[in-house]
């Protein structure tokens, strides 16, 4: 069992913790990556013996006597050559093992972050930019697998570094000492580095999301902002987040560019101690020339792996805070509960609905609730119109049905269970609701009507075809095939919702929610559709062939409306009436006031057109016989 | 599996096998692309674009010098304690001399530790400066794109341009362009100390490295090539990760997680195996210069010693040769690193660049444009025609007058050009054919200040930004207090509707306006125009989601408050149509009819039939 996330630790563990858990995760690859680093390691070392060696046996020989012999000198330099060779082999092995290592583990985490979006309710959704969850799953992902690329490297280099003291104590145990003196100091400047930068890229981290929320909503609104000519304001708005990220970036690089010269000093300071001692020592003859050379050389040769550790060192700050903002997503525990009740698969015909007192408040919102005890029942195979005013909760009750979201009090039935106790995917099988503001993916016409789901082009065909969409995805350059974009000029408005209706067709639902889908659709399109679902709607026939379904469709045309079997007029959160159009229409005033909108607009202005006509014929008549008094001044001007 | 455009656009065959059959695009704007050109083209172009960059290089490329030949003052340190100290050459030690050594040399690595901090630090400022410059070019010139241009890409993708393709750039500006020049300093000054020492060694060390330098060029363009496909497989997975986030109702509606969930796995997967390709190679240019290094210091211990036994050169020298090879590999090597770091910048770089070479096909006039006369503004179409690059035409020969004052409706068939009209009304496109005049001025010659000011359109989908809703009307008009905001809801008739919402017009709408309903989002847009009080208004179908008799209300309202304005309305709900002075029917891509409302109904024609189909709908008749 692994342990805990140590969320009071120091950075440092904390980071480190991040390190081990890309380790246990990914266990072979970074034992590859460990093996082939320290062969890397041990290899460098063994170029600084095989250097040392070839110094002491084949060039300071040679140059004392003055003589050197070709084998001695072919044994040196194919010593030197091997090492490489080998060095190299270690270099595969780290390098790219290293890679594996953080590639897998950032798309390891990707999944689950995107997981965790698809897992997350619509409420959770919407306390949160999309820009910002963007970033978590791109750059906080990066950030926090950053240090493990060096890793093996920097673990690899501590058997180099091993070796190397080993080596050095061998040597002289005196100079060695300074050598190892240089650990301690490496330490105390990351603990230093690390206490001063980690807030600061904590900080730079928050901002580059601020960045991207802010890019992504100007984005999504281009079209306002380009009719509204707000293009300089949007980028100054853009600008002040970019300009804070900048002064975040330049304060943590501050912090950095401090840290690794200091690093990059040590070694040489190193080098220059190991020099005036082994003056001394040479002096005193506790030392061979050699012997300081060779410590001298091991220090530079250190200086890498010391890098190296500083890399990792380095990007610990922001790794943690990289893996703390995935780490938020994914400890998310905003959920939908699921019940165990499984739809009958075979189960056909239209569902059975149920509102039992159903409240709705928005999460956060303030003042009244949107539904306040909604109750009413639909009977299967019913096809039920809910109209009401803007803002009334049509829209969120579709949303309910669909489950999109939980009723905060009272309960949903579909046929007689509440929805929260269905299995998952359950009521995605049995509902389907078709939204008011249509949403198409970057895919084929294809893919977006059967979203994934085994079906015949007929099927699909057919769908189309209720949905009047056939005649223009025909004339498409590739018909089915063809590639719509997510935000595509291609199709219309109308078109659009065209096709999600017939995403919803095709499906078969038992329960069909409609919200006002077809509001820019031309009326005569709308017409049409209306008939195809009366066919296809209705009572299921007799041999059980054509199931049937219950359609709740929001609307406001008289036509929608009269194609239903009910009405339920919503007024202040609940059922204000029911029964049919033409009983709702003498029963209910509001009802009344709402659907004849139209008519009486048409009537006032048949009647203002009449009046106009009748001023113009009057006009007319007036232009033919004069008034007197112009026919003055008509005789004046004349004259 | 399908494929989108963006992998279209990528070239990435195996999507568009899978899809059995190839797919199509139906005529869209140019995508915007990458930049052509090679690698130090784009980077030259870079820092044109971000002056900042180079802005006081000079001193900073001065301070690079100085820490880099700090680096020199060890082995010279080494070579002198050897030569001199340790009596190497003379023969006995001389502890002073060292001492005196050592401290000249510690001050010259305190020095180079301090010019390495100054240099870093300068860098760090230079570069977040340039960056956040480009940052915001890139996205000003995003919304100067025409919307057919803004719309063929995912929003998600082009985030990815301003977000994380400029942090691509920042490695290389920050550590690898200058560790580049001073990686070719060092290699210089290495080059000519080992000189100094030794001109035979030199050579030779320099042939170890030929062949390595010599291939560069056509193992960086695979390199580069490698590192494009990284940013391409992150923008595509960006857009895929995008359509999740903003389709989320829909996915969740029709229970697709699970193919949402391959989408973005497909190419958060696509991503690594691009990654892994690029890590590949560099790992292999990285391990071709440890070889060259081998070989160099082999030959160095063989020759060297050749040369020391022919009395060329003293042990200390052939040994500070040896720390001299180090010095004179590592920079190499770093520079290998810098090259691929520079390959995965310079890839960044072109799809920063790509967007910024995208030329904004409606420009913005600027300073060389006119202003529009004061006043209600006319507009006449003069033989207007428009086609989508590569497409057809979709509309022909439109030549038609909307006088000042004047209100017109326009109506007709789903894809019959009334949007199309629209758009070029409100020159958010511009006509293939003819010219749009408004108040007698060419739409394309005329200022965007005024003309965004003066002509307002109000879209369909009414976008809201996440704040309040007094914020939202504010944006029609910046200097719009809360109770100016208040007063527009209450001059379109709608002061129930802001007063039922719990805060009045401090009541948050939430991420692009969820938190209110469709037609409500569209009641806060036309509390939006009202504000900006235009000369001309355009509502393309702005009230489609509002219920009829609010409608009814809004109508009546903005009848009264756009008297004197010109006000042009695409509606299907012909109750609009109605009240207008004139309508213009189109059909198929043409202006088919005009007149008002009697005269077309009486006429019996293409709005006649339209008419009879909504009065059968909609008024009940």
């Amino acid at each position: 069992m692994p342990r805990p996330y140590p969320v009071h630790a120091s950075p440092t563990r904390r980071g480190l913790w991040v390190l081990g858990l890309a380790v246990r995760t990914e266990k072979r690859v970074f034992a590859g990556a460990l093996l082939g680093s320290a062969l890397y390691g041990s290899m460098t070392v063994g170029a600084a013996w095989a250097v040392g060696w070839a110094t002491n046996h084949v060039v300071l020989p040679a140059f004392d006597t003055h003589h050197t012999s070709a084998g001695t000198l072919a044994a040196g330099g194919l010593l030197i050559v091997a090492v490489a060779v080998a060095k190299v082999l270690g270099i595969f092995g780290r390098r790219l093992l290293a890679g594996v290592l953080q590639f897998r583990m950032q798309a390891r985490f990707r999944r689950e972050v995107t997981a965790a979006y698809l897992r997350l309710p619509l409420s959770w959704h919407q306390q949160r930019p999309t820009g910002r969850l963007l970033s978590n799953a791109n750059s906080d992902v990066e950030m926090s697998f950053m240090p493990v690329a060096p890793m093996p490297m920097s673990l690899g280099v501590i058997v180099m570094l091993i070796m190397a003291v080993v080596d050095m104590f061998l040597t002289n145990s005196v100079l060695a000492l300074v050598g190892v003196l240089l650990f301690p100091a490496v330490i105390a400047t990351n603990t230093v580095y690390v206490r001063y930068s980690g807030p600061r890229f904590a900080r730079a981290q928050e901002l580059r999301a601020h960045v991207a929320e802010v890019a992504h909503e100007s984005f999504d609104g281009a079209l306002v902002v380009k009719t509204l000519g707000r293009e300089a304001a949007e980028t100054e708005r853009f600008a002040v987040r970019t300009r804070e990220l900048r002064d975040a970036n330049v304060a943590a690089g501050r912090a950095r560019s401090m840290f690794t010269p200091a690093l990059e000093a040590l070694p040489n300071l190193g080098v220059l101690a190991v020099l005036l001692f082994g003056t001394q020592q040479v002096a005193a003859g506790h030392a061979r020339p050699g012997d300081v050379v060779n410590i001298a050389y091991l220090i530079t040769l250190l200086a890498f792996p010391i890098q190296a550790i500083g890399w990792v060192l380095g990007d610990l700050p922001r790794a943690v805070v990289g893996y703390e903002r995935v780490a938020a997503v994914l400890a998310a525990e905003d959920h939908t509960d699921y019940g165990a009740v499984r739809a009958e698969r075979h189960r056909q015909g239209a569902a059975a609905l149920e509102f039992d007192r159903v409240e709705f408040a928005y999460p956060g919102a303030e003042g009244a609730p949107v539904l306040r005890g909604l109750s009413a029942s639909v009977a299967p195979g019913r096809t039920v119109a809910l109209v009401g005013a803007t803002g009334a909760g049509k829209s969120t009750l579709a949303a309910l049905l669909a489950r999109l979201a939980d009723p905060t009090g009272g309960a949903i039935r579909l046929d007689g269970t509440v929805l929260g106790d269905y299995a998952k995917g359950a009521i995605s099988d049995a509902v389907a609701l078709v939204p008011q503001q249509t949403f198409i993916f970057g895919d084929t016409v294809r893919a977006n009507v059967i979203l994934g789901a085994e079906l015949s082009d007929e099927a699909v065909w057919a769908a189309l075809r209720t949905a009047q969409a056939e005649r223009f995805v025909r004339a498409l350059p590739a018909g089915l095939d063809t590639v719509i974009g997510e935000r595509g000029t291609t199709l219309s408005g109308g078109q659009r919702q065209r096709l999600a209706l017939a995403r919803a067709l095709v499906r078969r639902p038992r329960l069909l929610v409609l919200d006002d889908c077809t509001s820019a659709v031309d009326p005569s399109v709308e017409a049409a559709i209306l008939d195809g679902l009366r066919e296809q709607g209705g009572p299921p026939a007799a041999d059980g062939a054509e199931p049937g379904a219950t359609v709740v469709v929001i609307a406001y045309r008289k036509a929608t409306v009269a194609l239903a079997d009910e009405v339920l007029f919503l007024e202040d959160g609940a059922i204000g009436a029911r029964g049919t159009h033409e009983e709702l229409l003498t029963s209910s005033p509001g009802y009344r006031d709402l659907l004849t909108a139209y008519a009486k607009a048409a009537e006032e202005a048949e009647a203002e057109a009449a009046s106009e006509a009748d001023a113009q014929a009057d006009a007319a008549q007036a232009a033919v016989i004069p008034a007197p008094h112009v026919r003055n001044q008509a005789e004046e001007v004349a004259a | 599996m399908t494929a989108t455009v963006e992998e279209l656009e990528q070239g990435t065959e195996p999507s568009r096998e899978q899809a059995g059959q190839p797919a199509a695009t139906a005529p869209e704007a140019p995508i915007v692309g990458e930049a052509s050109g090679g690698p130090l083209q784009i980077v030259r172009s870079g820092l044109r674009l971000s002056p900042e960059f180079t802005r006081g290089i000079g001193v900073t490329v001065l301070l690079a010098l100085i820490a880099t030949t700090g680096r020199i003052v060890i082995p010279v340190a080494v070579q002198q304690a050897m030569d001199k100290g340790f009596g190497a050459a003379s023969g006995k030690v001389d502890v002073t001399e060292v001492e005196h050594m050592v401290l000249i040399a510690a001050c010259a690595v305190v020095t180079t530790m301090i010019s390495a901090t100054a240099m870093s630090r300068r860098l760090y400022r230079a570069s977040e400066a340039g960056l956040a410059g480009l940052r915001i070019k890139a996205f000003r010139h995003v919304h100067d794109l025409s919307v057919a241009h803004q719309q063929a890409e995912q929003r998600g993708s082009l985030v990815s341009r301003v977000t994380s393709d400029v942090d691509t750039i920042t490695n290389f500006i920050q550590e690898g362009g200058l560790t580049l020049v001073v990686s070719i300093a060092q290699m210089g000054l290495a080059t000519i100390v080992m000189a100094v020492y030794s001109w035979q060694l030199t050579i030779l060390i320099w042939v170890c490295f030929l062949p390595l330098f010599l291939t560069m060029r056509i193992v960086q363009k695979a390199t580069g090539k490698r590192y494009s496909a990284v940013r391409g497989a992150i923008g595509h997975m960006l857009g895929a990760v995008s359509e999740t986030l903003v389709g989320a109702p829909v996915v969740r509606a029709y229970g697709i997680e699970g193919r949402m969930a391959e989408r973005m796995n497909a190419s958060i997967e696509g991503t690594r195996r691009a990654q892994i390709r690029a890590q590949k190679i560099v790992v292999s240019t990285f391990s071709a210069g440890e070889i060259a290094a081998g070989l160099a210091n082999a030959g160095v211990i063989v020759v060297g010693t050749l040369l020391g036994v022919g009395g060329h050169l003293t042990a200390g020298q052939l040994v500070a040769m040896l720390f001299l090879v180090s010095l004179f590999i590592t920079p190499v090597q770093w520079g290998v690193e810098v090259l691929n770091e520079a390959q995965n910048a310079i890839s960044g770089w072109r799809r920063v660049i790509g967007l910024l070479e995208a030329v904004p096909d409606v420009p913005d006039p600027g300073e060389a444009g006119q202003d529009l006369p004061a006043g209600p503004l006319d507009v006449r179409f003069e033989h207007v025609a428009f086609a989508y690059p590569g497409g057809a035409r979709v509309l022909h020969d439109v030549d038609a007058l909307i006088p000042a004052r004047s209100r017109i409706a326009v109506v007709g068939e789903t894809g019959s050009g009334k949007t199309t009209f629209a758009k070029l009304l409100t020159r958010l496109m511009d006509p293939a054919d003819g010219r749009v005049l408004i108040g007698g001025v060419d739409a394309r010659r005329i200022r965007f200040e005024q003309l965004r000011s003066r002509v307002v359109m109000v879209p369909q989908d009414g976008f809201l930004f996440e704040g309040t809703l007094a914020d939202n009307v504010r944006y029609g008009a910046p200097g719009a207090d809360d109770a100016a905001a208040a007063a527009a809801f209450e001059a379109l008739g709608l002061g129930d509707w802001l007063a039922g919402q719990p805060h009045g017009v401090a009541t948050a709408v939430g991420q692009r306006g969820e938190s209110l309903s469709a037609g409500e989002r569209q009641l806060v847009a036309l509390a939006r125009a009202y504000v900006a009080d235009p000369d001309l208004l355009l509502l393309d179908e702005a009230t489609s989601a509002v219920d009829p008799a609010t409608e009814q209300r809004i109508a009546r309202a903005l009848e009264a408050l756009t008297r004197g304005r010109t006000t042009v309305s695409i509606a299907h709900r012909l109750s609009t149509a109605q009240a207008a002075d004139e309508v213009f029917v189109f059909d198929a891509g043409e202006l088919v009819e005009r007149g008002p409302h009697q005269d077309l109904v009486a006429r019996g024609g293409i709005y006649a039939g339209l008419y009879a189909s909504w009065a059968r709908t909609a008024v009940g008749r």
